[in-house]
């Protein structure tokens, strides 16, 4: 996926600007950045959430699959291949297993057996199974933040997504359950790209090969992740917030 | 010994109320206790009503008074022909009004752009729901009884109740929808639903104890109004029962009227009687209706 010239402007006001990156296959890409440096937003315009927000103007080029996202009409399609997982778990007033097979029942997929499969296969990869497989028809907004978050990533698994978002998702997590996540990122890098949002500056160290830094509406830098934090110094500001001096 | 003492001394002075404090405490008890008065005075009104249609009206129920016709000039017998009517012209006006208002709700708060035509729409519901019954029921004569070639009949009455209750549909079922938190919207709409498959999958599911409050409240009124269906579709008197939605019918409501006011000679116990059987009517629909809302809101948590 390529971003050129990715500007997002909210009636008039610009929240970011000319953002251009690369998201290469199979790699974990962080972005970190002080609140309000235009993250959220930027993960809006991957999977064209921004279509339901009128007052949010975009322009410049997403590029995936040699396709612009901003010019796709098919944006459900869109929607399948690219998963987003939200900051705040949201499991739905849904059993466990029909937030699961959400999605593929929406994309059309009636047999018993197929979604079956597929809500196990996903909450095993989202490492919920072994702590859910008795319980699957109770209620999935009844589970512990930790477990909801979880249940969001396998949700967003059950259509096989080429990209996977994540927006800070471990600001509603306690550290065991962050850990627990972070190792089923590692275990999914093998099959999908994921684009990673965190306010955590460890968290992106540990986890993503390549990182960008966004920092008031611009993206000041992209680089190897341990280029980032301990190669030579490119812009100031990008070590000044690594380094825990401002944001 | 005597140094614990001197200690634990100290703590209790510390939180010894201030004469603010007090001041505060006996202010708030105050209030406390005028509202909960005035909450109280509420209950009499119903209970006084109730109390008096029941002690009055009681003697006069039996199972002949209910499933049978007037008789001598309305001066006996019983009213089954407006027990029967009344049944009808709600079943229609609901027939009309839920599926139209539910479908207006949900366009308004799913579909509809925030622009002048919205709130102008808002703007008329609002305005429909403040039309005095009287003007309704003069608006059904003209549009359904003469303009439309209805008639007087039970469809011209329902269709009247039914523009007359739409608004209280309307208004309940838009806010019920609202209710449901924005982001399973989001969640659901991330995965590739449509708007509308989000609706039927997630919103829907989760507003409809809201939406059947705005069904409640609209059962009871049109069982109760008289206006709107006398000059639409309910008469003085029929000796036999409607046949067909092109009918004429008695109501209740405009049976309460007539006996308690129109004719000479009714036995004293057969106004609050037909009253009593109304209000029944009306609690007996509205707590099916409850009962089938507290049995949905116990499946939905979040």
């Amino acid at each position: 996926m390529s971003i050129r010239d990715l500007t997002i402007a909210y009636e008039g006001k610009k929240v970011l600007e000319d953002v251009n990156l690369e998201i290469k296959e199979n790699e974990i890409f962080g972005i970190i950045g002080p609140a309000g440096a235009g993250k959220t937003s930027f993960l809006k315009c991957l999977n064209r959430m921004d279509i339901f927000a009128p007052e949010m103007q975009v322009t410049g080029e997403i590029v995936f699959d040699d396709v612009d996202l901003l010019q796709m009409r098919n944006v459900y399609e869109l929607r399948r291949r690219i998963g987003v997982v939200f900051p705040l778990p949201v499991g739905l007033p849904l059993s466990i297993y029909d937030n699961v097979a959400l999605a593929p029942r929406l994309a059309g997929i009636k047999k018993k057996r197929q979604l079956d499969e597929i809500v196990e296969q996903c909450l095993h990869r989202a490492a919920l199974y072994d702590e859910v497989k008795d319980r699957l028809s109770s209620l999935g907004s009844l589970l512990s933040g930790g477990q909801q978050q979880r249940l969001t990533i396998a949700r967003a698994l059950s259509q096989e997504p080429e990209l996977l978002c994540l927006d800070e998702f471990s600001i509603a997590v306690d550290p065991v359950t962050t850990m627990r996540i972070e190792d089923v990122l590692k275990e999914l890098r093998s099959e999908t790209t994921i684009v990673l949002v965190t306010n955590l500056v460890q968290q992106a160290r540990r986890l993503a090969s390549r990182t960008a830094f966004f920092h008031e509406g611009a993206c000041v830098e992209v680089n190897d992740t341990e280029e980032l934090f301990t190669g030579e110094v490119r812009d100031q500001r990008t070590r000044d917030y690594i380094e825990g001096r401002f944001g | 010994m005597a140094a614990t003492a001197d200690s634990l001394a100290f703590p209790q002075d510390a939180f010894a109320a201030s004469d603010t404090d007090a001041r505060k405490e006996t202010v708030q008890r105050l209030f406390r206790l005028l509202f909960g008065l005035m909450t109280l005075l509420l209950i009499l009104p119903v209970a006084l009503i109730l109390g008096t249609l029941i002690y009055k009206g009681g003697p006069a129920i039996s199972m002949e008074f209910l499933f049978s016709a007037p008789t001598d000039g309305m001066t006996a017998g019983g009213i089954f022909p407006a027990l029967f009517g009344t049944i009808w012209l709600v079943a229609v006006a609901l027939l009309f009004s839920v599926p139209l208002g539910i479908a207006a709700a949900i366009y308004l708060s799913e579909y509809a752009p925030n622009n002048w035509l919205t709130r102008m729409i808002n703007l008329c519901i609002i305005n429909l729901a403040g039309v005095p019954s009287i003007v309704h029921a003069l608006h059904g004569f003209g549009a359904f009884v003469l303009f439309a070639g209805m008639g007087t009949s039970i469809l011209a009455a329902s269709l009247t109740l039914a523009i007359m209750t739409m608004p209280v549909v309307i208004v309940a079922a838009k806010e019920s929808l609202q209710a449901v938190p924005q982001s399973f919207r989001e969640a659901t709409l991330n995965l590739g639903a449509t708007r509308w498959q989000t609706i039927v999958t997630v919103v829907i599911p989760n507003a409809i104890t809201g939406i059947l409050t705005g069904v409640i409240l609209e059962v009871s009124r049109s069982a109760g109004e008289t206006a709107p269906i006398m000059f639409t579709g309910a008469v003085f008197f029929l000796p036999f029962l409607p046949e067909g939605l092109f009918d004429q019918t008695m109501a209740l409501s405009l049976h309460l009227f007539v006996v308690s006011t129109q004719i000479p000679g009714v036995p004293e116990e057969t106004p609050y009687g037909v009253a009593l059987v109304l209000i029944s009517l009306v609690l007996l629909m509205n707590s099916i209706s409850i009962a089938f809302r507290m049995y949905l809101r116990g499946k939905k948590k979040w």
